[in-house]
């Protein structure tokens, strides 16, 4: 599906008249005399950058859970528990089978009257309302950023973007491999995208702890339109 | 609320503004915590300067080569599906909007901060065509149920109000009936919301920047709003400043690690989120449809003269955090939605000097504001700038900076914010003061020694001063 572009010409020769210069069609980027954020966290081992999440977790209001891959269904078998149970929304992600986590979705949960609702396309907009009813939603990371405490979501159709954001609580799982020093590495994993030939997902998301406001007398409050609480668990995977 | 909300004159804006004393603590309170957590934000990366130097040739580099990334961002829009806009004017703007609300038969929209859709005006026109038009930011959410009342600050809209104004107004207008507790407030306006998220059928966003070679747009912020906005209704208009657009993710995440440590000492906000086109195939959240609506309104006369740098703005109100003269008469007196050193370049530029004459005088052309920039922007070179064009080519009588101070109820003699020192004056001026005072001076204060002596710049620099009052900090 195409879209549409109208009145382009005009405006844009107009900018180029005020810059006193034909239109351009063609520019390269420079190579930048700065580059900065190279330098954040450069040589950082994945044990060095965990440091750094840890601290950083601290300042934004999110819990941090460690744990081993075995230890990973206990884990967040107890993380639900800790943040008031189901119902639950989940994205469908072979990750969570590749994490060991089939049993706990399919049989445990539902034993204890846990109500699970993984993303399904096929239910459409009821996929909303489960979310928007949902007591936690879960997700995993697909890139972590150490300096800022952010896990990065690249949504997809079985990854729909409510799942992060209309439930009340927000836990993201984070394979321990997906942790990267910043901001940076994230638009390096982009570039790679498109240099693949693939098209870069509609919807990104850098999720930085629970959503919070500082509008009434810059007072922080914790939990405005988006989750109120948010946790990390970190599985040790590498 | 169209750019200019105040019909009021400026001195008269002023004194209404200077006899408000919570709002002036409340001003003064916010200065300090976000200045200070900006400079923790920019002192831990321990080369803010270079940061900022990528910053700004990041921008000027857009800048120059504008027309062409604005076509290669609405190219990459239309591929991915997108309906792109380009608004010579705020007229144009808004009609657009309005005629495609219309066409959809929205009846409920949704808004997501937005200072240009301020500037095109675009509630009135929308709530003229009988749709329900609610803002979405707890800041703009508070002063829109309260009657609009105007911003007074580009980040933190409300900052003027206290937390019993807020409570008063929400129980006047939401049948609020619990304490003035903040997270009481919050927890009213997100139960509220959360209702209108989900019945509304249209969502407007702003754009914090837009990415040319993708085709993307961002969205900013801590509440998680624009995410709202931009996941449930069915259709998304997405309002841009022209200026706002990078080539490619590379400058994007740069930019944002500036806007979120200068605005408000962060790493990275609670939530940016990129993105692309209307939902993807297969998709069950996002918009079915998108447009972009890309705004120039007056920017691009802007382009080519002395004062284009004002476009490398990334709208972060770390100058406003700074400026002494905004602390001491609050964003209102600006009459512009746009308001501290940001607002008093950029107001006259969009609105006219008839308007907004006054403000490149609501400054001491200390420095701070510059300093503070993360996009280098030399704002207190161009509000020296604005008065030569106010005095030479607009033709008109120079305003008195004394009058201009008069206004601020700054009296002349004993106000802190001439003796911290202007940064120009620290090192121009030495030489030409005798006693103490200052009679005669080139350049930039030639204006303020005709029509008046004042006391000579101290050694005292703003920052200093600025610390100094802060408790030794
Ligand atoms: S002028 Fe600079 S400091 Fe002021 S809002 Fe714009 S980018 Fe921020």
């Amino acid at each position: 599906m195409t879209g549409t572009i109208r009145n382009r010409d005009t405006f844009l020769t107009e900018i180029a008249t005020r810059l006193g210069r034909e239109p351009k069609l063609n520019v390269q980027k420079p190579v930048w005399k700065h580059q900065p954020q190279r330098a954040v966290l450069k040589d950082a081992s994945a044990d060095e950058l965990l440091e750094v999440l840890r601290n950083q977790c601290l300042q934004i209001h999110t819990d941090l859970i460690e744990t081993k891959l075995a230890d990973l269904p206990k884990t967040l078998a107890e993380a639900v528990k800790l943040y008031g149970g189901g119902p639950l929304s989940l994205w469908k992600d072979e990750r969570f089978d590749k994490y060991g986590l089939t049993n706990l979705i399919e049989n445990e949960w539902p034993a204890e009257n846990i109500e699970v609702n993984s993303w399904d396309t096929t239910l459409g907009e009821k996929n909303i309302e489960l979310a928007e009813q949902a007591n936690i939603g879960i997700t995993f990371s697909d890139m972590t950023l150490a300096e800022s405490g952010t896990v990065v979501l690249l949504s997809s159709s079985d990854k729909g973007r409510s799942v992060s954001l209309l439930p009340t609580n927000y836990i993201a799982i984070i394979p321990k491999s997906t942790l990267v020093p910043r901001i940076t590495q994230a638009a390096d994993l982009i570039r790679e995208k498109i240099d693949n030939g693939e098209q870069v997902p509609s919807c990104i998301n850098f999720i930085t702890g629970p959503s919070n406001s500082a509008d009434i007398e810059m007072n922080l409050v914790i939990g405005v339109h988006g989750p109120v609480k948010a946790a990390y668990i970190i599985v040790n995977d590498c | 609320m169209a750019m200019k909300f105040s019909t009021k004159n400026f001195t008269d804006r002023t004194k209404d503004n200077i006899s408000d004393d919570f709002m002036r603590k409340a001003v003064a309170g916010a200065q300090e915590r976000l200045h200070g957590r900006r400079l923790d934000a920019a002192e831990e990366l321990g080369n803010w300067e270079e940061w900022r130097s990528h910053g700004e040739e990041i921008r000027q580099h857009v800048l120059e080569n504008l027309d062409f990334y604005l076509h290669q961002l609405s190219e990459n829009v239309a591929e991915r599906g997108g309906r792109v806009f380009f608004a010579k004017t705020a007229e144009e703007a808004s009609v657009y909007i309005r005629d495609v609300v219309e066409k959809k038969e929205g009846k409920k929209v949704v808004k997501s901060k937005s200072m240009v859709t301020e500037e095109i005006n675009l509630n009135s026109v929308l709530e003229e065509a009988g749709c329900e038009v609610i803002e979405t930011d707890l800041g703009e959410y508070i002063l829109q149920v309260d009657d609009h009342d105007p911003p007074s600050h580009i980040v933190a809209p409300a900052l003027h109000k206290n937390r019993d104004q807020i409570r008063d107004v929400f129980a006047e207008k939401l049948d609020y009936n619990k304490t003035s507790k903040p997270e009481e407030l919050a927890l009213h306006a997100r139960e509220k919301l959360r209702k209108e998220f989900l019945a509304a059928d249209i969502g407007i966003t702003g754009c914090n920047f837009a990415i040319a070679e993708t085709g993307s747009i961002s969205l900013v912020t801590n509440e998680g709003n624009a995410r709202l906005v931009s996941a449930l209704p069915k259709t998304q208009i997405t309002v841009m400043g022209m200026e706002r657009v990078v080539p490619s993710f590379e400058e994007f995440e740069v930019l944002v690690s500036l806007l979120t440590r200068s605005a408000v000492g962060q790493k990275l906000t609670s939530y940016v989120t990129a993105l692309t086109g209307p939902r993807g195939e297969g998709d069950v959240d996002g918009p079915e449809e998108f447009h972009l609506v890309i705004v120039d309104n007056g920017r691009s006369e802007i382009l080519g003269t002395e004062f284009q740098s004002v476009l490398q703005c990334i709208r972060c109100a770390a100058c406003v955090n700074v400026c002494p003269v905004y602390r001491h008469i609050g964003g209102h007196s600006y009459g512009s939605i746009y308001s501290g050193p940001i607002g008093a370049v950029l107001s006259p530029l969009l609105g006219g000097y008839d308007d907004f004459k006054e403000l490149p005088y609501a400054s001491t052309l200390c420095g701070a504001c510059t300093d503070a920039c993360p996009v280098k922007i030399p704002l207190h070179e161009l509000l020296h700038q604005h008065r030569q064009v106010i005095v030479e080519e607009e033709g008109r009588a120079p305003i008195s900076e004394r009058l201009a101070m008069k206004a601020f109820g700054i009296g002349a003699s004993s106000n802190p914010l001439y003796s911290m020192g202007a940064k120009v004056a620290s090192t121009a001026m030495r030489p030409l003061t005798k006693n103490d005072r200052i009679s005669k001076g080139p350049g930039p204060l030639k204006e303020w020694t005709d029509l008046r002596e004042f006391p000579a710049v101290g050694n005292q620099r703003f920052r200093d001063w600025f610390y100094d009052q802060k408790g030794g900090k």
